[in-house]
């Protein structure tokens, strides 16, 4: 039996190739998610039957739940996985590009960038514009952020070495400038301010949902396009270019969408910290290296986390609601110093 | 890639002062400009006070002039502060910088800040210590125990202790004390306001009684630092070298580690988390007496203190009435100084 399934086209204009194992590890993944949607739904301050909350949400429901699961739980558990998914997928990428494991959205400091410039907008334009506008801005500082570090590290070539540091770098400042707007800030309380900079979904609303899957869905078919390209660029610039694809300019576009999936998560739900450097890894394990389900996966797989920490954080110490980026963090950086002392010999 | 990232030698230094006369000149001048910032730091503010008024405040104190109360219960302590806080962590950072061999170490780079500041918030809030010197030894353990565990990842593999290795497991070491650090103020929620002014690092609303604890291991520390450094000069040209000329290497580097740790963590547990001084100031002062370190830990002494003084005065004036923490002036100061040298290259000092 053969391993992989080929489609092409009448002319064979379009080809692709799919593993069977992939396709049923994406297949398992997205069960998986569907199920701890709907039963996440059901944890909280009391719990509601799985049933029931299918119910409510196909509207077959007698309305007692409406409330709770519509309104409350239901946009916060989606957000949580939406946000999984774009840094889960962001992170991949920027792998991907880079060449490095151990890059990831926050650690090369494009979530701060998003971060600053939401903060900023509240702070000096919170009266004057409204809220919607907030994501555009998170957005713009992602991408403003990630061109200047990209630009920092040139110097004849960029070395993954330099990106990182210098996006320790860029961090620090990008810190600062968030902690400035905030304290001269008169929406925050420190308590409020520092939640979000934490990464939570506290406090979810379907307008934060409905923000993030349009995104998602335009940036998601393009990025496993242009993934073709990745798994070409995985043997080195040279043949890549050999092969036939425009390194630079498809290595471009797609730090673009990295930058923007990122900057989309942080505009949501603040900077919820390695969950983009992990997925990327527990995805590869998987599926193996082939970009396109690689991508899929590492998406699904974040989801699934950012999911998990927002539901020990909002069950286990009821009544207070722990930031879903702690225990991101918490996981994340014993994981991140895991892998560097199984690549110590590259550094 | 990486050999061609490490390998290249850092250029011949040319310093300001290379005699040993001008040297001390140099030293008096710092000194000089220490005093003038302190002057700076006693004046200015959200109440300008005047020179003479300053004077007179020392000479004759009046507890009815609201200048005189202001200099002797905020200015006079937040300068003091200032000085020992910004002095301790440029010898600390100067002391890792030869230990690690690195010269984007510092304290807050390597997570020491961050263990520091994880250990004084769980003594603060799960155990409610309220003792100023057991805080101080909460400080000192979490600085000791981030200290160890970099150092200790940064050196395995084959190539040893290479710069990147240190530098990541330090943004690591931060990333995870800080979450821990959350976890722990989420949870307990009472006084996270004061805590987390305290976190980002700042010399304000402090007394002196806070600094007397601390005051004698720094002083200590320094005093270990300031006799070190010929030996430390010795460990600069290799361990191989220095075994050669008959140095106990293991001690030389244990007691550099103490003395960065007694400095760190004795300036966390005074200030918070001021961050990227010790990363600046040793290579401000480079620049001026070269690797040299019998005079590179004095001038980092003072140029320490100079920097956090100018530091502080600015975060005070910036956004008036209100004031920023230092932590978010010496960042915007120390990240650009952090990329200039991460896009200079990492050569071993």
């Amino acid at each position: 039996m053969k391993r992989t399934l080929t489609f092409r086209s009448r002319k064979e204009h379009v080809s692709f190739r799919l593993e069977k194992r992939s396709l049923f590890v994406i297949g398992m993944l997205a069960l998986a998610s569907v199920l701890a949607l709907i039963i996440g739904t059901g944890f909280g301050s009391d719990y509601i039957a799985p049933l029931d909350v299918l119910r409510t949400v196909m509207g077959w429901g007698d309305g007692d739940f409406d409330f709770v699961v519509l309104t409350l739980r239901l946009p916060r558990v989606l957000l949580a996985m939406l946000v999984g998914i774009a840094l889960g997928m962001s992170g991949a990428i920027l792998q991907g590009i880079i060449r490095n494991p151990l890059a990831s959205p926050d650690v090369i400091g494009i979530t701060g960038g998003a971060a600053v410039a939401a903060v900023g907008f509240v702070t000096l334009l919170g009266g004057a514009l409204s809220i919607k506008l907030l994501p555009l801005f998170a957005v713009a500082g992602a991408l403003i952020t990630a061109l200047i570090i990209y630009m920092l590290s040139w110097k004849s070539g960029v070395t993954p070495i330099r990106l990182v540091l210098i996006g320790i770098g860029v961090s620090a400042i990008t810190g600062a400038g968030t902690t400035f707007m905030l304290i001269i800030s008169p929406f925050y309380t420190a308590g409020q301010a520092y939640i979000w900079l934490t990464g939570s979904v506290y406090g979810a609303t379907w307008t934060d949902v409905n923000t993030i899957w349009p995104v998602l869905l335009i940036i998601l078919p393009a990025a496993i396009l242009l993934a073709r390209s990745l798994n070409a660029q995985e043997f080195g610039d040279d043949l890549a270019t050999g092969l036939g694809v425009t390194v630079q300019k498809h290595r471009f576009l797609l730090l673009a969408c990295s930058v923007l999936l990122a900057g989309i998560a942080v505009s949501v739900a603040g900077t919820i910290g390695f969950a983009g450097l992990m997925a990327p890894h527990i995805a590869r394990r998987l599926v193996g290296r082939m970009f396109g389900s690689l991508l899929l996966v590492s998406g699904l797989i974040g989801g699934l986390l950012v999911f998990a920490a927002d539901l020990i954080g909002r069950t286990l110490f009821v009544p207070l609601d722990v930031p879903a980026g702690v225990f991101t963090a918490g996981v994340g950086a014993p994981f991140f110093l895991y892998l560097l002392f199984r690549n110590r010999n590259q550094f | 890639m990486n050999a061609r990232y490490y390998g290249r030698k850092s250029e011949p230094m040319f310093p300001l002062f290379r005699q040993g006369k001008s040297r001390l000149a140099g030293l008096l001048v710092l000194l000089l400009l220490l005093i003038l910032a302190a002057i700076a730091s006693m004046i200015y503010g959200r109440t300008s006070i005047t020179f003479a008024v300053a004077i007179q405040a020392f000479t004759h104190y009046d507890h009815q002039s609201v200048a005189h109360v202001v200099l002797h219960t905020e200015r006079l302590p937040r300068t003091i502060i200032a000085a020992v806080v910004g002095a301790a962590l440029a010898v600390a950072g100067a002391m890792m910088q030869a230990l690690t061999r690195n010269p984007l170490a510092s304290p807050s780079v390597f997570g020491i800040n961050a263990g520091a500041i994880f250990c004084i918030v769980i003594g603060v809030v799960v155990l409610s210590v309220d003792s100023l010197t057991t805080l101080m030894w909460f400080g000192f353990a979490g600085a000791a125990i981030s200290a160890v565990i970099v150092y200790l990842l940064g050196s395995i593999g084959r190539d040893g202790l290479t710069p990147i290795k240190i530098v990541l497991a330090g943004t690591a070491m931060t990333a995870l004390f800080s979450s821990f650090t959350q976890a722990v103020l989420v949870l307990d929620g009472t006084g996270l306001q004061d805590v987390l002014f305290w976190m980002t690092g700042s010399v304000s609303g402090r007394s002196l009684e806070m600094l007397y604890p601390v005051l004698p291991y720094m002083a200590i520390a320094v005093i270990i630092a300031l006799s070190m450094g010929r030996a430390i000069n010795l460990l600069l040209t290799g361990d191989d070298i220095a075994r050669g000329m008959g140095q106990n290497v293991l001690v030389v580097k244990l007691l550099m580690g103490l003395v960065t740790v007694l400095l760190a963590g004795g300036a966390v547990s005074v200030a918070g988390s001021v961050g990227l001084v010790g990363l600046v100031v040793p290579h401000l002062m480079r620049a001026l007496v070269g690797n040299d370190y019998r005079w590179l830990v004095p001038y980092s002494l003072l140029g320490g203190g100079i920097l956090l003084l100018l530091a502080d005065v600015t975060a005070r004036l910036v956004i008036m009435p209100s004031e920023l923490p230092l932590g978010v002036v010496t960042a915007l100061i120390g990240g650009p100084f952090f990329i200039y040298i991460a896009r200079k290259g990492v050569t071993r000092l």
